[in-house]
């Protein structure tokens, strides 16, 4: 996760990174607009805005009414007519209040117009749970939006990648949806200073090893790298790959490291059902790196169950770092 | 504005040159003869789908467009035929797009349901009842933001004003004081469901008092009256002093799609809107001020009747999308 060698970098929290990204747009296109629910003064629910109101302007740091559908139509209108609009959701939960707008209007216009036009809009969406906040503010609903061809959607797991891929969603044509999970919003990283884009569609190994591939999303990919640690105390190298994008998957980073491996876990926090974990396991199993495959492919995901508020049951509800440690020590020695 | 009441004589006569009072009007009859030629059409099975027809509505469309340029932006409804052409669509490629051909404005992709045209600032018909009024206020807000100018004109229906996007749009273009205007078609039945069964205020209009904005319900089959109170709301826009909500009152004379078997009106209340048929005023205005004279009128109707009818042919002379390119335009291509 170095830097290209010569860009000066700076610690950076991930909160602060995406901050970084926003000022950056604002300062150097006047098209950009940052919309959402107390984004400027208040510094948005998590602080990720910030300061970014003084710096640019309540017209240009606007925050809206309590109206998740009419803000993300606005948005997408703006984005239709000129303008970079960047919306806030206070909580990714209530994507579900602008489903219309997102899935409906958002994702389908360009093709319904046959190409006419392009809706160049970023909506962020903090996500996921460990803040006691209950089940209608810790969802994850990122495969959700990864079902709806587009959008692209995205999970950036560092600082340094929370601004790249800002940046990039901002220089892209179509719809982008960057889900951050809450938790990682006071991860330190370095982060290179200036502008810089990373991909919208390529996953990264943040670990390489040869025993079994954990294929991980968000914040799951942290506690995938501490439980590879762990393993790799007994000897047991896994691979990590931070998915980072869930649409478009990058299958071949996947695959190839299935092929090494021969064994796949996947993790991610949403409900396991349905999900991501499916996604991986048929794309692997409809392709050539089955035949590596040593063992049955492996998913670790989110409880068949809202999120609860007792922070024992919010816990149960979700893989943790122990979960994954037995899931990979079993599928890389064998033991099924 | 010049003062008509003292003359009696109609704001349109008193404002607009005659040639483009007869564009008006043959706007109108191309409008009713489109969809005319597109139900023929069907019924004859040359084109499947559904779709939703305005005839009988044409005044609002044709009127409601006279105060706006190419640079002004409009959002359409499911029964968005007349506006597209009142904005200024060509309707070879209007009935292209009803055969499902590349030569459509949506390629084929959109159908009837989808028409835009985008180059004469038409953003789109839309699928979903209120699915435009959010977006509509996007684009005011690139305009206020980009200093275009622009204003943009917001076409509903009665069914749309119970929708939350209806409320949440009207509000924010207030607080903003956007360049918006919205132009309810209150047909006076969402398929079945008539105003007075689903709205509990009397004029769809009496809503702009909730969100500080001038309100006004005009006779919708009066070309004239339309005509006034769009341009008065458009010159507020101009002037930067914020949106108004125009309640054209009007009545679709066919059922509300191809599935409707009228259930829900009698024949003698379908005769008694017939009669109002704001094409015959809208002509018998023009003959009454000398614009035009019955044989004028009657040149006029031949001479649309053959622009339909080459738009006809051209539609089913076009080219069919290759399926292999079914996936074209979700995204935009960016090498392009």
């Amino acid at each position: 996760m170095n830097a290209a060698a010569g860009v000066r970098t700076r610690e950076m929290s991930y909160a602060e990174a995406i901050r970084d990204a926003m000022d950056i747009a604002l300062t150097e296109d006047e098209r950009v607009v940052l919309m959402g629910e107390d984004i400027g003064v208040y510094g948005g629910a998590f602080q990720v805005t910030g300061d970014l109101v003084e710096r640019h302007g309540p017209d240009r740091v606007i925050d809206t009414p309590i109206s998740e559908l009419g803000g993300a139509g606005v948005a997408v209108g703006a984005a239709m007519t000129g303008l970079r609009p960047i919306l806030e959701f206070q909580f990714s939960d209530f994507a579900t209040l602008a489903m219309e707008q997102i899935v409906n209007q958002a994702a389908k216009v360009r093709y319904m117009l046959g190409g006419a036009v392009s809706v160049p809009v970023v909506m962020r969406f903090p996500a996921g749970s460990g803040t006691g906040a209950a089940a209608q503010h810790s969802q994850s609903l990122e495969a959700w939006l990864g079902h709806v061809p587009g959008l692209k959607v995205v999970q950036p797991t560092t600082p340094e990648d929370a601004k790249g891929m800002l940046l990039a969603a901002l220089d892209d044509p179509d719809p982008v949806m960057i889900f951050e999970h809450k938790l990682l919003y006071k991860l330190k990283g370095q982060v290179p200073e200036g502008r810089y884009t990373t991909p919208l569609d390529k996953a990264v190994v943040r670990r390489a090893g040869d025993a079994v591939t954990v294929v991980a999303s968000g914040i799951m990919v942290h506690k995938a790298l501490e439980a590879a640690g762990q393993l790799a105390e007994d000897g047991i190298e896994a691979e990590v790959i931070d998915l980072r994008s869930v649409r478009p998957i990058d299958r071949e980073t996947i695959l190839e490291s299935v092929r090494k491996t021969g064994r796949l876990l996947c993790v991610y926090e949403a409900v396991k059902t349905l999900g991501i974990g499916a996604e991986i396991s048929a794309m692997v199993a409809e392709s050539d790196a089955f035949d590596f495959l040593d063992a049955p492919i492996v998913r670790l995901g989110g409880a068949e169950c809202p999120i609860p508020y007792n922070p024992d049951l919010e816990k149960a509800a979700v893989p943790q770092i122990a979960d994954i440690l037995d899931a990979a020590r079993a599928l890389a020695t064998g033991r099924r | 504005m010049p003062d008509t009441a003292q003359a009696n004589v109609p704001f349109a006569i008193a404002t607009y040159d005659p040639d483009r009072l007869r564009a008006a009007l043959r706007k109108m009859y191309l409008i009713r003869k489109f969809e005319e030629g597109a139900e023929d059409s069907y019924t004859r099975g040359l084109i499947h789908g559904t779709m939703h027809l305005s005839i009988g509505q044409e005044a609002s469309a044709v009127a409601s467009c006279m105060a706006l340029t190419d640079d002004d932006k409009i959002t359409s409804t499911h029964r968005g035929h007349g506006h597209c052409v009142a904005k200024g669509a060509d309707v070879a490629r209007m009935f292209a797009e009803f055969f499902g051909k590349e030569e459509g404005y949506c390629r084929g992709r959109g159908g009837s349901m989808h028409i835009a045209d985008v180059e004469k600032g038409n953003l789109g018909a839309n699928g979903i009842v209120g699915g435009g009024l959010p977006i509509a206020v996007g684009a005011a807000l690139s305009a206020k933001r980009l200093g275009t100018g622009a204003v943009t004109v917001c076409f509903f229906g009665d069914g749309a004003n119970n929708e939350g996007a209806f409320h949440e749009a009207l509000n924010m273009a207030a607080i903003w004081k956007l360049p918006v205007v919205f132009v309810c078609e209150n047909n006076k039945y969402g398929m079945s469901t008539s105003t007075e069964r689903s709205t509990a205020v009397a004029n769809i209009a009496d809503r702009a008092a909730a969100y500080a904005m001038p309100g006004v319900t005009v006779d919708g089959n009066d070309f004239s009256e339309v005509a006034e109170a769009v341009e008065t709301a458009v010159a507020r826009a101009r002037r930067g002093e914020g949106p108004s909500l125009i309640e054209n009152v009007t009545y679709r004379w066919r059922g509300h799609s191809k599935s409707d078997r009228n259930r829900y009106r009698t024949k003698d209340e379908i005769a008694g809107w017939v009669k109002k048929d704001p094409i015959a005023r809208m002509g018998a205005m023009l003959v009454t001020h000398g614009i035009m004279a019955e044989e004028d009128i009657a040149a006029m109707e031949t001479d649309v009747d053959d622009e339909i009818a080459e738009a006809i042919e051209f539609a089913r002379s076009g080219t069919d999308p290759d399926p292999a390119e079914v996936t074209r335009d979700v995204h935009t291509d960016r090498a392009a």
